[in-house]
């Protein structure tokens, strides 16, 4: 494990742990690498920051109708997927075009599940599972064919982006009653409808989270866990070798990395937080259309990640909730124009920013509180 | 039996050359510069609305659909100088930006132009074999999709540009030592990229719907053609399009068009596991 070379900046550095392993016990560990060379923030006032975010995040309901609670909740459903992206992408280094075929294939999953097997008994908790099941089945094939190929990263945009076309157009001609599984019509170009949300058993009757508070809330803890969760991932030497292989797949392979099994096990985390989206989003608005695989669908993750900032994990996910609140905005303000407007972002994005917008500006900071004596 | 035979002929060369007029320009643009073009489907589409307002205009379907592929070429070198210039050390941020400019072009045209346009009927009408009706017009785009093949092939391989474009292709610095302007041929090329998008969609605009959307029906073709072709355009473009072809016209008269689109996907997914660098890499390897 020691004794890498640094091909990369974090990447040498990070191997290098100074404690022996035996002296602490495994938790110790996983919470010591929430912080970490492939994720910035650390200290005591990024976490103070952290903790007054999610603070403010946890009393906005009382501030505000449920309404627009449950349209905040709709934000939160996205930054999932967003989120994988940014691991198969920036931490990876392989472009996946085609997330949102993970997004509609788990979140059809949840819906034929629950419209033939109702909600109770917390039918739509194992739903959710196998539906997200599902999408990392999808991943899995997938990504065999294409790292155990070796391909490039161009292609895996274009294959992926393909997948997804084609399961729109697939769905898209599905309108007839001859499609359909059991209970659940497939309903073509308008999609299916009429899906339980996701119900919590509860002694003394179920909870069900509906586009309202207790939805919101659900999805503000889950955001969390799996954001830690993430950092605490990328720190480990998991994400420490996905970094390497990004920086260098030859000199990874030879240090007797797998790269293939690396960039596959990458691909289908993000293809399983795409698919956690799509139920998300299905049981949010108990409806899924085809449009959800389509083109522009499949472009808005990528203009997310870009724009925030693929390579940390952090900027991705402040990225995607400032482009999902600006894309709403402009869907209300001057509906037609919010594409033109994310393809601008996107290229001007692409053209003077290519870390990405906030992930700059993140540096930007950090370097202005090193030099000014604060601690990095 | 033999109207059978021409039935499955007509089906095949109708598929091939979809596939080969549809991907050329694509295939150009990433054998050359190693960028793939997602904005390769609102260069047809801008051929296509280039060609039908001409055509409306009273100007001739052929002069017409030369007009599509000049505008689009022209607009296409435009994009190259503007934009795609600067990313040439990064391929996957040139096609991330293309993917902007395409969702630019496709919403600026619904916004402009609105959501469908007045179409031109396919010319030439048709003929009869056996009892079965086909399109003349069909039939004059496979020929045109061998001539295609062919004066790309003059071009490039005995044209004194070809040689250019392939020098600079092949060792950039090389050439700029030996005098060539890099900077234009690749300006050029994409231009030539462009055009030929544009004519494929000239050439199929009097055949389907004008709608903005209308490139994303052309980019899973386009796209797969070219991954299973690989980086060269005669040795790998052309089979795959050949063999594609196959696949897509048994599939589709099996099970409709959609099946014909899945088959080809299920295709490339299985040839990139086997032929990674795709049938050019395979072919090229194999002379190495």
């Amino acid at each position: 494990m020691n004794g890498q070379g640094n091909s990369g900046p974090g990447v040498g550095q990070s191997l290098i742990d100074a404690t022996p392993r035996q002296q602490r016990n495994t938790l110790a560990l996983w919470l010591s690498r929430l912080e970490g060379p492939q994720t910035m923030g650390r200290g005591r006032g990024f976490w103070i920051t952290l903790a007054l975010a999610v603070l403010a995040a946890a009393i906005y309901p009382l501030f505000v109708d449920g309404w627009t609670v449950g349209n905040t909740a709709y934000f939160l459903v996205w930054t999932f997927m967003a989120m994988g992206l940014g691991v198969i992408w920036g931490y990876a280094g392989s472009l996946s075009f085609g997330q949102t075929a993970f997004f509609g294939l788990a979140g059809y999953g949840y819906g034929v599940l629950t419209l033939n097997f109702g909600a109770a008994y917390g039918f739509t908790i194992l739903a959710l599972l196998l539906a997200v099941g599902l999408a990392v089945l999808l991943a899995v094939v997938l990504g065999y064919f294409m790292f155990y190929g070796r391909v490039q990263g161009v292609f895996i945009g274009i294959v992926t982006l393909s997948v997804t076309l084609v399961f729109q157009a697939f769905m898209a001609q599905t309108a007839g009653p001859e499609w359909a599984i059991g209970a659940a019509r497939l309903n073509g170009f308008n999609g299916m409808s009429g899906m339980p949300p996701l119900t919590i058993p509860w002694p003394g009757g179920d909870v069900l989270l509906y586009a309202d508070i207790a939805l919101y809330y659900v999805l503000l803890g889950l955001m969390l866990v799996v954001y830690l969760g993430l950092r605490m991932l990328l720190n480990a030497p998991f994400g420490n070798v996905l970094v390497a292989i990004r920086e260098n797949p030859e000199r990874a392979e030879m240090l007797g990395y797998d790269v293939r099994r690396y960039q596959l096990l990458a691909f289908v985390l993000g293809g399983a937080l795409a698919g956690l989206s799509g139920v998300l989003y299905t049981a949010w608005g108990q409806y899924i259309t085809p449009s959800s695989m389509g083109i522009t669908a499949a472009a808005l993750p990528v203009i997310w990640v870009a724009f925030g900032g693929r390579k940390d994990v952090t900027a991705t996910l402040i990225g995607t909730l400032a482009m999902i609140f600006l894309y709403q905005w402009l869907t209300i303000y001057g509906s037609q124009y919010a594409i033109v407007v994310m393809g601008v972002i996107l290229v001007l994005t692409v053209l003077f920013a290519p870390e990405g917008i906030v992930l700059s500006l993140m540096r930007r900071l950090s370097a202005r509180l090193t030099s000014a004596g604060g601690r990095p | 039996m033999l109207p059978t035979l021409f039935s499955f002929l007509y089906q095949f060369g109708d598929a091939f050359a979809f596939l080969v007029i549809a991907s050329m320009g694509l295939a150009i643009i990433f054998g050359m510069m190693g960028v793939i073009n997602l904005a390769h489907g609102e260069f047809i589409m801008c051929g296509a609305y280039t060609t039908v307002s001409l055509a409306q205009l009273g100007l001739p379907l052929p002069l017409a659909i030369a007009g599509g592929a000049v505008a689009a070429g022209l607009i296409g070198m435009l994009i190259e100088v503007t934009v795609i210039r600067h990313l040439y050390n990064r391929p996957l941020d040139s096609i991330v930006a293309t993917w902007g400019l395409s969702m630019i072009a496709t919403q600026g045209v619904l916004i402009v132009l609105g959501s469908t346009m007045q179409g031109v009927g396919t010319p030439l009408g048709s003929f009869t074999v056996g009892g079965f009706s086909y399109s003349t017009y069909r039939l004059v785009l496979m020929g045109i999709a061998v001539l295609l093949l062919a004066g790309l092939y003059l071009l490039f391989y005995h044209t004194r540009a070809g040689v250019i474009a392939r020098a600079t292709i092949q060792l950039p610095r090389m050439a700029r030592a030996m005098g060539v302007d890099t900077g234009r041929v690749y300006t050029l090329t994409f231009g030539l990229g462009a055009a030929l998008a544009g004519l494929a969609g000239g050439l199929y605009a009097p055949t389907m719907t004008l709608v903005p959307t209308m490139g994303a029906t052309f980019m899973v073709e386009s796209f797969v053609t070219v991954v299973i072709g690989g980086g060269d355009i005669f040795l790998g473009a052309a089979p795959a399009a050949a063999i594609l072809a196959v696949i897509r016209s048994g599939m589709t008269a099996w099970q409709g068009q959609l099946f014909g689109q899945i088959g080809l996907l299920i295709t490339v997914i299985i040839v990139i596991r086997v032929l990674p660098g795709g049938l050019s890499g395979w072919i090229l390897g194999g002379r190495k």
